[in-house]
């Protein structure tokens, strides 16, 4: 197949490019988001992104905080950002790092106004910035615009055969173009863990691989109370078959086919050494990992299936993708892309690799994967730790 | 280029992974090798469901189970050949 060079995106200020143009209402933290979503559902256009968490968190954990929000601000699939938090510093310091961007965005705080002044200020904000949105077209642009994220779920044996050797094979055909890629899910390579350093394209590289993942491993071993059975594997990767995380683990990293990886992200970490695959350090749970994944910049996500996991992103969409047969018929709404005949040898690796292109091109270009129709915006965030 | 009822990822693995929606107890089984594209027959003892893996050999207590040419964990109760593979007599080396 002739891989197409170009896609239609939505060209921002600072020269990326965004497969969506939503304007979001972001808070600061959980105490604003009844503020935020009031916002949201006054003026349409806008999406709020509630969640958990931002009071009293420090050190490390902090400033991860800090990274997701802006990096979510920043993403180029994001054309204008309301902020909203409880008071005005922790306020300002996001909303000043998203204007380094150049797009538009704006401040709001709570305190010595309340919720329905807010409110109101910020909703006339936010209907400048949709109508302003809307204008926005789709322009031709280089497949090097692309971002591109994966993560699996609810994997099962089917997704070690013929799902994620599917990512692989896309990886290997869209690398050439320059495009930049990114997996994670740290514990789940555990047992392929040094198969995968050996995959580091520097001595730095493996060397940061195996620390990052030496530390998460350590962490777990300390946490753990049993096996991690049923966690790690999960009960839905243990019903689809998959026994060990070792097993898990190799069936995982079939997604980045034979390419190595230049650097190693912390979580929400935008990167800086250019076109080519990243491996970020994430938790293996899906939306936290994402949610990751599309703070760091990504702008389109593909995700393979074995089982049927649903998730979806309220920024970066969730291209799914499934090998097995029972899952794709069965949960036909939730896969935008069927690759189960690669096990009955009717399809082959690259046939699947070409069709799973083609599916990402059309979403990229602006058709609504499965999970956005479903309404799926898991938006979560990652907890190092208690906070103060 | 028949549909297989069985997978296997390396010439060295010592499971296979059932792909039919399952095996019949008894059924002599195709399995694929996808490495190098050789078929070989193993009988499935069990009914075993999609997914799932089949020992391609008798296994022992101790011994370690083959998958993608790589260890993915440690037998804890011996398994004959064409036995289902799974959490009941398999465990992980790691946790």
């Amino acid at each position: 197949m002739e891989i197409p060079k170009s896609f239609l995106g939505y060209k921002r200020e600072n020269g990326r490019a965004g497969t969506r143009n939503h304007v979001i209402i972001l808070p600061v933290d959980d105490i604003s988001n009844a503020c935020a979503e009031a916002v949201a559902n006054n003026i349409k256009g806008t999406i709020a992104l509630p969640h958990s968490y931002g009071r009293l968190q420090f050190g490390a954990d902090l400033e991860l905080h800090f990274r997701t929000m802006i990096g979510t601000g920043k993403n180029p699939n994001v054309a204008a950002v309301i902020v909203i938090g409880i008071e005005p510093k922790w306020t300002k310091r996001i909303v000043d790092e998203i204007a380094k961007t150049g797009k538009p965005v704006e401040g709001f705080h709570i305190e010595r106004t309340g919720d329905i002044g807010t409110i109101m200020k910020a909703s006339k904000k936010a209907q400048e910035f949709s109508q302003w949105a809307s204008e926005k077209q789709r322009e031709e642009c280089p497949l090097s615009d692309l971002w591109i994220s994966v993560k699996c779920g609810e994997s099962d044996t089917t997704s070690g055969l013929a799902s994620n050797p599917t990512v692989g094979n896309l990886m290997e055909k869209l690398e050439p173009f320059g495009v930049h890629l990114c997996f994670g899910e740290t514990s789940e390579l555990t047992g392929a863990e040094t198969v995968c350093a050996a995959r580091g394209a520097t001595p730095e590289a493996k060397e940061k691989f195996m620390r990052t993942w030496s530390s998460y491993n350590d962490f777990i071993l300390k946490e753990a109370t049993d096996d991690l059975s049923e966690s790690q594997p999960t009960a839905g990767n243990i019903a689809g078959g998959l026994t060990t995380i070792e097993e898990k683990a190799f069936g995982n990293f079939q997604k980045i086919g034979n390419l190595k990886f230049i650097d190693v992200l912390e979580p929400a970490e935008e990167p800086k050494k250019g076109k080519g695959l990243y491996f970020m350090d994430t938790s293996s749970a899906a939306a936290e990992c994402v949610t990751l994944q599309a703070a760091g910049g990504f702008n389109i996500h593909l995700f393979p299936t074995g089982q049927g996991n649903i998730i979806g992103n309220p920024i970066e969409p969730v291209v799914k993708l499934t090998a097995n047969p029972l899952t794709a018929k069965l949960m036909k709404e939730h896969v935008d892309c069927d690759v189960s005949k690669i096990l009955s040898r009717e399809m082959n690796l690259s046939q699947a690799g070409d069709e799973l292109i083609k599916v990402m091109l059309r979403v990229a270009n602006g058709r609504i994967t499965c999970a956005e129709a479903l309404g799926h915006r898991e938006f979560v965030m990652t907890k190092l730790y208690r906070s103060a | 280029m028949s549909q297989p009822d069985l997978i296997i990822h390396d010439e060295k693995d010592n499971v296979g992974v059932v792909v039919i929606e399952k095996t019949k107890k008894g059924q002599d089984c195709s399995a694929w090798i996808m490495e190098n594209d050789k078929t070989v027959k193993v009988n499935s003892t069990n009914e075993v469901p999609l997914g799932h893996k089949i020992a391609l050999k008798d296994l022992k207590e101790g011994d370690t189970i083959l998958k993608y040419g790589h260890d993915i964990g440690k037998v804890v109760k011996s398994i004959k050949k064409g036995e289902h593979v799974h959490v009941h007599n398999v465990k992980t080396k790691k946790w």
